[in-house]
């Protein structure tokens, strides 16, 4: 069974028809990458996915579920900007994820409990790199830096799926590399299942396992907003990556 | 050089920011000085010979009727109906300001409720205070609270709402519910706000409080004024004004330095 299926899902505003007729179906594990124009939907494609809208017509179901209606812990974001809490060190942004599930009334963990969720969130951000600038605020901290703790914020809470939001269309060449590095990584390590919306079309072929290219295939002169995108091309990648993290699963069950 | 490229060093910086006030004092003093040849008696500009002794007077003099000290007896009394006219404003105009700004179920029906009350001028329901809440203390306080109250609910709303919703959003896949998420996303980031908001609104308190003595009160900075206005004792009024002026500059300079002490972060998190 597919982990996620999205079954002919349609979104749209008023008269404007963003997304329609959408049918997938992802496995477990899978990094996909969503490409297309500009205003295309993909973005869009990626609030059904977080629960931030709700599609207007078709189901999403994660795991034969159907999908919760606001976002949850059981998925994970990173977005282009404001990914982060300008108001909380580094280690307490990350330890943060740890502190609110587990205490519903104040939100803030105490003595014994606050310091372990602070190790943890200290043997995380080292793993992102992180690990000089613990006591930094975010505003302190480079655009790239503030992806990479905004990843180790979301992987924190070890979602199944995890949606990135143009995570690195602000950052230059250089750090984009290392981020891609950073990604894959982090991939291979956990389980998770990554949607990625990028406007980069060598970052999509790069990173992904699965490429979805999102198009409008009917276009009315007359009524912009009468059609909306679908996924025009949906190219499996990279098998070797997939091939080597499915052997790695199965030796992990074992 | 163009104007808009030429800036003052630190020594002329100093000279530039303490310039208007020497020529007002001048200007006043010159004043004064030539009142007084013409006619000793004048009471409109006194010199400050004549307002050292009044202070003298008020401030380290007992009374004779109550045996105390009118300055400081004033200044505390006014001091306190400020500050809990603050206090009260600042919570409720923060609890307002964060149901309205953050749930859309509350924004409906607060919203335009906060903007009509809002243009209430709070003056005018001055008499309804005093019908309802008596001469005493409560109503002085209550007219600072429906002064500035809502101007700070609707400035923390405005302000809780440019918080970015993917911030709110990345709270809800970190596991907070409504409430933590209030509690430790959108509050701390509102407090910076609400000092800042609280210097602004620190005029207007002011403004209230002495009305509110001026009209019925026993005690308090507004009262002295108003009640030796009768004698034209300028001599007073004006170290009262002074004394009011600067109390409340110190109040927005602490306010200001507070907000840099507690929210270390705030400076460069603004957008």
């Amino acid at each position: 069974m597919s982990f996620i299926s999205v079954k002919n899902v349609w979104q749209q505003y008023g008269d404007q028809v963003v997304l329609e007729g959408l049918n997938l179906s992802i496995a477990e594990g899978e990094f996909c990458t969503l490409v297309g124009a500009s205003g295309c939907g993909k973005s869009t494609f990626l609030r059904l996915l977080l629960g931030q809208e709700v599609a207007s017509k078709g189901t999403i179901l994660l795991d034969g579920e159907p999908l919760a209606k606001e976002p949850d812990s059981t998925r994970g974001v990173v977005f282009q900007r404001y990914s982060v809490f300008p108001h909380l060190s580094v280690l307490d942004n990350v330890a943060l994820g740890l502190e609110l599930p587990r205490s519903g009334l104040l939100g803030r963990l105490f003595g014994a409990a606050k310091r372990d969720a602070r190790e943890q969130a200290a043997a995380l951000l080292h793993k992102v790199g992180l690990d000089h600038a613990l006591d930094k605020y975010p505003t302190q901290l480079s655009g790239g830096m503030q992806q990479r703790l905004a990843i180790a914020q979301a992987l924190i809470m070890k979602p199944r799926v995890l949606l990135l939001d143009e995570p690195f269309g602000a950052l230059d060449p250089g750090i984009r590399k290392d981020m891609h590095a950073l990604l894959l990584e982090l991939w291979r390590e956990t389980r998770l299942t990554v949607f990625m919306v990028t406007h980069d079309l060598s970052e999509g072929f790069n990173l992904g396992t699965r490429l979805l290219v999102f198009d409008k295939v009917r276009i009315d002169p007359h009524a912009p907003g009468a059609y909306g995108a679908r996924i025009t091309y949906d190219i499996p990648l990279n098998s070797d990556r997939r091939a080597a993290r499915v052997a790695l699963d199965s030796l992990k069950t074992v | 050089m163009r104007l808009i490229n030429r800036r003052p060093d630190r020594a002329s910086r100093l000279i530039l920011v303490l310039l208007p006030f020497a020529l007002l004092l001048f200007a006043y003093f010159t004043g004064s000085a030539t009142r007084l040849t013409e006619n000793p008696n004048d009471k409109l500009l006194p010199s400050a010979v004549q307002m050292t002794d009044a202070i003298k007077r008020v401030a380290f003099v007992p009374d004779q009727r109550t045996g105390e000290y009118l300055l400081w007896q004033d200044t505390g009394a006014s001091l306190q109906r400020l500050a809990i006219g603050l206090a009260i404003s600042a919570v409720v105009g923060l609890c307002l300001g964060i149901a309205s700004g953050v749930l859309p179920l509350f924004s409906a029906p607060l919203s335009p409720l906060l903007t009509v009350l809002s243009m209430v001028p709070p003056l005018a329901i001055l008499p309804i205070l005093f019908i309802v809440f008596g001469l005493g203390e409560l109503s002085k306080v209550m007219l600072i609270v429906i002064g500035i109250t809502p101007v700070l609910a609707r400035d923390l709303e405005q302000r809780a709402r440019e918080i970015p919703v993917e911030l709110l959003i990345k709270a809800q896949t970190l596991g907070a519910s409504t409430w933590t998420l209030i509690l430790r996303v959108v509050l701390p980031q509102l407090l910076p706000r609400l000092l800042i908001s609280l210097r602004l609104v620190l005029g207007s308190a002011w403004l209230f409080l002495i009305a509110a003595e001026a009209i019925a009160s026993t005690d308090g900075l507004g009262y002295r004024i108003f009640l030796v206005r009768r004698y034209l004792a300028m001599d007073m009024i004006l170290p009262y004004v002074v004394w009011i002026t600067l109390l409340a500059w110190l109040m927005d300079w602490g306010l200001k330095a507070l907000t840099r002490k507690a929210f270390p972060w705030y400076e460069g998190a603004r957008p």
